[in-house]
């Protein structure tokens, strides 16, 4: 997991960008498989082919938190910018997939539960976690030091980390009504080979993508810092 | 007012000094306790128009208005508690005492916590007053929730105060930061407060309770260790 955390070496100016064409075509071929070759769902027909977006969003939405937080941990022992850089690009590319948690979620509720939001605790923790990705990236833009940024949104990330479950719990003893988990469930798999098939490339499409735009925001981030400090340098 | 001391003295009674002296000044001007009271009572009765009285009792709605205020005026008094601190760079003078830098964290914290705890004694019994609480018996356990859920707020509340005091827009971000953090407060808070008044017994809200001793648990010690990473070396 943290092998993405070091891989920062900045790419030659103007590369051709193989990988995200790779995440690409993974993703549209994720997405052709699960509209045109998996069956719909018996019950809920249709609706039920935003699964595909919405579990891969979940998944990469929880992940970019959590590596985010890593890395601001590792950052305060190692104080090196390459992990702050990767914590701030996967926070951003992370809101975008947890706005995609929050849209989708909803356009799927509508049809099958009859509302488009409930205080569920999956909904509530994934709204909190979209809160907290955007209270990390408004303090980033509040401090102009480098270093104090990476050191307090460090601390934000890491107590961010610890305060979802929480959340969790609380909303879940308030109430809950999210579908129980259909692939991780412990009386084993729910659902039929085929949509765990479309699933599992749904979910490998979209990690590579999340990879993709971090390198690519990783990049923006390391070239923004060698500006900066060739513009400190002349002063 | 501090004592003279050969040697320096430990965490806990660095804390204790460290507390002393917020107390001092904020009993000395008390303009933050006041506004943070006002602002309670304010917010108490102009949430009582809120609602239809004839539709819903408001026993039902007084643990969210009880809630909701010392959440909001708790951020207010929060914000102060380093903003003291930016004058004539008084920091630089905290971090260069022979304390450990936790004792800078858990003496902040403790004033707090005497702040907070004074504005609810202030809002806890105009509440009662104006929503015709029964107080008489519940007010005991009441007071433990009270207490149980301050601890939490004011560990989330120093700690990013201490981190948006040294940014841009200090007093629009501390909200934006730490209200994220009091969900796992304010609703426990709030339906052990509705449970108690609605005349049930405290271990009817045990699993409230426990979530919100484990907060406290987990975010003291959290905020505690990572307050000295906050700071600069």
């Amino acid at each position: 997991m943290t092998s993405s955390t070091t891989s920062a070496t900045p790419r030659s100016r103007g590369g051709f960008d193989w990988f995200a064409v790779a995440a690409l075509l993974a993703m549209i071929a994720a997405f052709a498989r699960a509209i045109f070759f998996t069956p719909p769902e018996r019950l809920q027909g249709y609706a039920q082919k935003i699964f595909y977006v919405h579990v891969p969003s979940a998944w990469i939405a929880f992940l970019a938190f959590g590596l985010t937080a890593f890395a601001g941990a590792y950052w305060l022992f190692l104080k090196d910018p390459r992990l702050d850089r990767f914590a701030e690009s996967s926070a951003e590319v992370g809101v975008m997939f947890t706005t995609g948690v929050l849209v989708t979620g909803p356009l799927w509720g509508k049809p099958i539960w009859g509302i488009w939001w409930v205080w569920d605790a999956r909904l509530t923790s994934t709204l909190f976690l979209w809160f907290l990705f955007l209270g990390y990236l408004v303090l980033r833009g509040a401090v102009e030091d480098r270093d104090a940024r990476a050191r307090y949104s460090a601390v934000v990330a890491m107590l961010g980390a610890l305060l979802i479950p929480f959340i969790h719990l609380s909303v879940y003893l308030f109430r809950t009504q999210h579908p129980m988990p259909v692939v991780a469930n412990p009386t084993g798999v729910q659902m039929p080979m085929v949509m765990v098939k479309t699933l599992l490339l749904s979910l490998a499409a979209f990690t590579l993508v999340y990879i993709a735009l971090v390198r690519a925001r990783m990049k923006l981030a390391t070239e923004r810092d060698a500006l900066l400090d060739r513009a400190g340098a002349e002063t | 007012m501090t004592p003279v001391i050969a040697t320096p003295p430990g965490t806990f009674a660095a804390a204790w000094i460290i507390a002393r002296k917020d107390l001092a000044i904020e009993f000395r001007t008390r303009s933050a306790f006041m506004s943070a009271a006002l602002l309670s009572l304010l917010a108490i009765v102009i949430f009582f128009f809120t609602w239809d009285a004839t539709a819903v009792t408001p026993i039902d709605i007084a643990p969210g208005v009880m809630w909701v205020t010392f959440t909001f005026s708790g951020i207010l008094g929060l914000h102060r508690s380093f903003g003291v601190e930016a004058q004539e760079r008084a920091m630089d003078a905290l971090l260069v005492a022979p304390v450990p830098r936790e004792a800078i964290f858990l003496g902040k914290a403790l004033a707090n916590l005497v702040f907070v705890v004074g504005v609810q004694l202030v809002a806890i019994p105009a509440v009662a007053l104006f929503y015709n609480l029964p107080l008489g018996d519940t007010w005991l356990a009441l007071a433990g929730v009270m207490l149980l859920a301050s601890v939490g707020l004011v560990c989330i509340g120093t700690l990013f105060a201490g981190i948006t005091a040294n940014t841009r827009m200090a007093e629009l971000l501390l909200p934006v930061l730490a209200l994220p953090f009091f969900v796992p407060i304010v609703l426990p808070a709030a339906q052990a407060t509705g449970q108690l008044l609605a005349g049930r017994s405290l271990s009817d809200a045990g699993s409230w309770l426990r979530i919100l001793l484990a907060f406290d648990l987990v975010f003291l010690y959290a905020c505690t260790l990572a307050f000295p990473f906050t700071l600069e070396d």
